[in-house]
């Protein structure tokens, strides 16, 4: 009887800790399926980051199945009574070096992979469009809480009275290196766009430059994604990208409607 | 009888190393020295216990009150809502919502987790595991503790502070938390809340020399280093932490407070316009850097998340071969690595800030420092895997705790690898992956370790069993909820879930994953009532508990050499240690353990 209970008890617990793998390998396989993935990608780096992300993914999951696996292996199999004593083994030198050295490969490699992708969205902006760090195509402001865009007027001035200003809504070109300084008026804020796999924090005090380009016409949410107060959650913009033709249509209309009189 | 006066024992750090002091005296002290304002590192540790476990509960009701709201935004919360929003017949606000989880994030790391495992089992262990009587610094380790009770007195007046509780989060980034126009919790709860910290960090850093010094100064003789449990090599690698980075911390909360009292500016830049208006043109001083807080924040929190771990892979390590008889694997790779951690835990700051607007050349050696922390805890794993290959596991529920700890670190360790990547960060940094890898670190894989702690030693502290039908019951549910809890969080930060947000759905982007978040609420809610079964089992088996000896699980170690509980001084006997910690399944010995005081393997 007492063996039978142990025996349940053993069961009950391998199947728990195994509950962890299957569960957790499960619901990746299932999360694209429930909406819980990605939102789709429409910028011209975010297939970059994604892959960088799914190679990890891949990496972890091979070391989690393994180790998990292993853990419930060894839980059922030494957890049975036995008489005998255990397996008396202070370590092994040469499964130290193995599993030193491997995963240090491995993750020296993981470093080295991501180091593009970071350079080309935060390090090498582009400078064969028509917008660089140094003359960009707008300036976006935000704070508490709402996001102002600015357009400078038809020589590159953010100053004078050409200059297009416009809360909320982002207006920017498809198929375009959109090159644009992200300032903040009051706190912390942070840029991010889902869909273009964009973030960055605006800062006071500082003009950081911001460089995306988007592949296909829609609209996207903005989203604060750094805690700058209590309406922090409602900090919503959108980003509109339009056709190129359309795009220099609507910041005509929006300059001239500067000098409409009412 | 006890009427003549003679000092105490008093252990100081001038004792050569490993004096032992063997006392049989026994003083009667009055209650409020014995129990109160006592010097005795364990009654200290459960001071410590009791005070972190209320703070747990009370942490966990904030949790409650945030998951009812990603659950049913802006409905009636049941129970809590009365208390938390009165005003607003139990509906959160917006700003209670930031106040929430600025208290939840604080609550935890300085009032539960580090004084848990440091203050608690640091204080109970140290002295018992290397065979000292008590405390290098009695008197300090006291005042340790009681300089911990104005911190939690300033955090409570902060959270009823005039203009509401802290509201910038837990970490607190100026310009939000030092311009007070910027939220309402940044008036007088921010100052409360730096005063606070203040407090906590010096406790901290009382408990930090005791340990350091009393873990140098006062083995017993032939308790080398490497024969110390990893108990107390995981506790001297955090204190050492502390030591180290504290300072920083205290440093830059003090200049914050010199920002908000006397607009010293050190983190306000120029030009900043907060609700129309300047701090300039109040005369305020500005030209300070937002950043300069960042790095000098995550030079200690970053640390800080080591400490909240390094001790709990100690108790593991340990509870495993205790429970599992048989020695740990690879004992000084598992010291290495814990040390190359903490070591590595020192340059790997900057990647809380890879978006955060510091240069991003910087960025990539932070990552490869970060990533290569991946490294020693991969070590940990497989010896701890290792350790338990050939074991004879007593399935008790210390070691299902402690297995568990394995487990869930497993999943809280591989997720870093994510937020260690400068371009994969771009897109999860801040969103729900970061939280359900920062939950399966310090809550599944730290509580983990607490739990199994507690009730591993708690035969040593109370000299009763803790009752294991009620253990296993506790050990099941908790384990099923926590992965309800934390483990969907992974695909919800994936769909793009911003954390910090009080109501996600008025965003076409995270729409769709309410019923999700409803799921894990749920969850939630079951993980805290579940804990019913650990409260009843804690007190009921101080009172009820079975009896038991010196040494109920037939550990190797000194503090199973003394009574339970151990009278003041510790110790009825000299010792000397001829042995390593983990001599279990010793072949030919007559029984499968042989104490470290064995003088004889066989």
């Amino acid at each position: 009887m007492n063996a039978l209970k142990h025996f349940l008890f053993r069961a009950l617990v391998a199947l728990l800790f195994l509950a962890v793998p299957v569960f957790g390998v499960w619901t990746w396989v299932k999360a694209p399926e429930w909406g819980l993935w990605f939102p789709e990608n429409v910028s011209s780096y975010g297939d970059g980051i994604d892959s960088l992300f799914m190679l990890i993914l891949w990496m972890v999951t091979v070391t989690f199945i393994g180790t998990e696996v292993l853990l419930v292996w060894f839980v059922w199999r030494y957890s049975k009574k036995d008489p005998t004593r255990a397996v008396y083994s202070h370590g092994n030198h040469t499964l130290e070096m193995v599993w030193s050295a491997i995963p240090a490969v491995l993750l020296i490699i993981v470093a080295i992979s991501q180091m593009k992708a970071w350079t080309t969205v935060k390090i090498d902006f582009p400078d064969d469009g028509p917008y660089t760090v140094e003359k960009p195509m707008m300036e976006v402001y935000a704070s508490q809480f709402d996001w102002r865009v600015r357009y400078p007027d038809a020589s590159g001035n953010f100053t004078g009275t050409d200059v297009v200003e416009v809360p909320y809504d982002i207006t920017v070109p498809v198929n375009t290196k959109v090159v644009f300084h992200l300032k903040s008026r009051d706190v912390l804020h942070s840029f991010f766009v889902p869909k273009f796999r964009l973030k960055q924090d605006a800062v006071p005090g500082m003009v950081i430059p911001v460089w995306f380009e988007a592949e296909e016409v829609g609209s996207y949410d903005l989203i604060c994604a750094e805690l700058c107060g209590w309406g922090h959650y409602k900090m919503a913009g959108k980003i509109h990208v339009l056709a190129q033709d359309e795009y220099e249509r609507w910041l005509a209309e929006k300059r001239k409607a500067l000098y409409a009189t009412e | 009888m006890s009427s003549h006066a003679h000092a105490p024992q008093k252990p100081l750090g001038i004792d050569p190393p490993g004096t032992v002091h063997v006392t049989h005296d026994h003083h009667e002290l009055g209650f409020l020295r014995k129990y109160i304002f006592s010097v005795d590192h364990k009654v200290i540790g459960l001071q410590f216990l009791f005070t972190g476990l209320v703070m747990l509960l009370l942490g966990g009701l904030m949790a409650m009150a945030i998951r009812w709201q990603l659950a049913y935004p802006w409905t009636e919360m049941p129970l809590l809502g009365r208390i938390l929003f009165p005003e607003t017949g139990g509906v959160a606000t917006p700003e209670g919502y930031t106040m929430l989880f600025t208290m939840h994030g604080t609550l935890m790391i300085f009032f539960v987790v580090i004084p848990l495992l440091t203050g608690t089992f640091g204080n109970y262990l140290i002295p018992l595991m290397i065979g000292a009587p008590d405390m290098a610094f009695p008197k300090l380790n006291m005042l340790g503790y009681w300089f911990w009770w104005p911190g939690i007195l300033c955090v409570f007046i902060a959270f009823g502070a005039e203009g509401g509780g802290p509201a910038a989060g837990w970490t607190a980034y100026p310009p939000l938390s030092t311009i007070e126009a910027a939220a309402p919790g940044s008036n007088w709860g921010q100052n409360w809340m730096l005063i606070s910290l203040t407090f906590v960090g010096v406790s901290s850093m009382m408990g930090a020399v005791n340990y350091v010094t009393t873990i140098v100064k006062m083995r017993a003789p032939g308790m080398t280093l490497f024969r110390m449990p990893l108990s107390i090599w995981g506790l001297l690698i955090a204190a050492l932490l502390q030591l180290f980075a504290l300072p920083v911390l205290t440093a830059a909360t003090f200049m914050q407070l010199f920002d908000r009292l006397f607009d010293a500016g050190f983190f306000t830049p120029t030009g900043v316009v907060i609700n129309n208006v300047s701090p300039e043109s109040l005369g305020n001083a500005a030209g300070g850097h937002p950043l300069l807080w960042q790095h000098l924040f995550w030079f200690y929190a970053h640390p800080a998340v080591y400490i909240l771990v390094l001790p709990s892979m100690g108790f593991a390590s340990d509870i495993l071969a205790v429970h599992g008889r048989k020695p740990i694997f690879g004992y000084k790779p598992m010291c290495y690595s814990m040390a190359g951690i903490a070591g590595l835990g020192f340059i790997v700051w900057g990647h809380h800030m890879f978006q955060s607007g510091m240069n991003p050349s910087v960025g990539l050696v932070f990552m490869t420092a970060t990533i290569m922390i991946a490294l020693p805890s991969a070590v940990k794993v497989f010896n701890w895997l290792g350790t338990l290959w050939g074991a004879r596991i007593q399935l008790t529920t210390a070691m299902l705790f402690a297995i568990s700890f394995v487990s869930m670190f497993i999943i809280g360790g591989l997720s870093g690898i994510w937020m260690a990547s400068t371009p994969v960060d771009i897109y999860i940094h801040d969103t729900y992956i970061v939280v359900a890898h920062f939950h399966y670190v310090v809550f599944a894989g730290s509580m983990m370790g607490i739990f199994a702690a507690i009730h591993h030693w708690f035969p040593k502290m109370f000299g009763r069993l803790m009752n294991e039908t009620l253990g296993k019951v506790h050990f099941v549910g908790t384990f099923i909820l926590i992965n309800g809890v934390f483990y969907m969080m992974h695909q919800v930060g994936l769909a793009g879930l911003m954390r910090r947000t009080a109501d996600p759905y008025a965003y076409e982007t995270y729409a769709h994953l309410q019923p999700v978040n409803q799921f894990i609420s749920l969850c939630a809610f079951g993980l805290l009532a579940w804990q019913v079964f650990f409260v009843i089992n804690f007190f009921g088996s101080m009172i009820w508990g079975q009896r038991t000896g010196r040494n109920p699980w037939k550990g190797t170690t000194l503090e199973w050499e003394a009574p339970s509980p151990p009278g003041h001084g510790n110790f009825d006997k000299q010792l000397a240690v001829y042995q390593g910690p983990y001599e279990y399944g010793v072949p030919g010995a007559a029984e499968d353990y042989v104490m470290q005081t064995q003088r004889q393997a066989t």
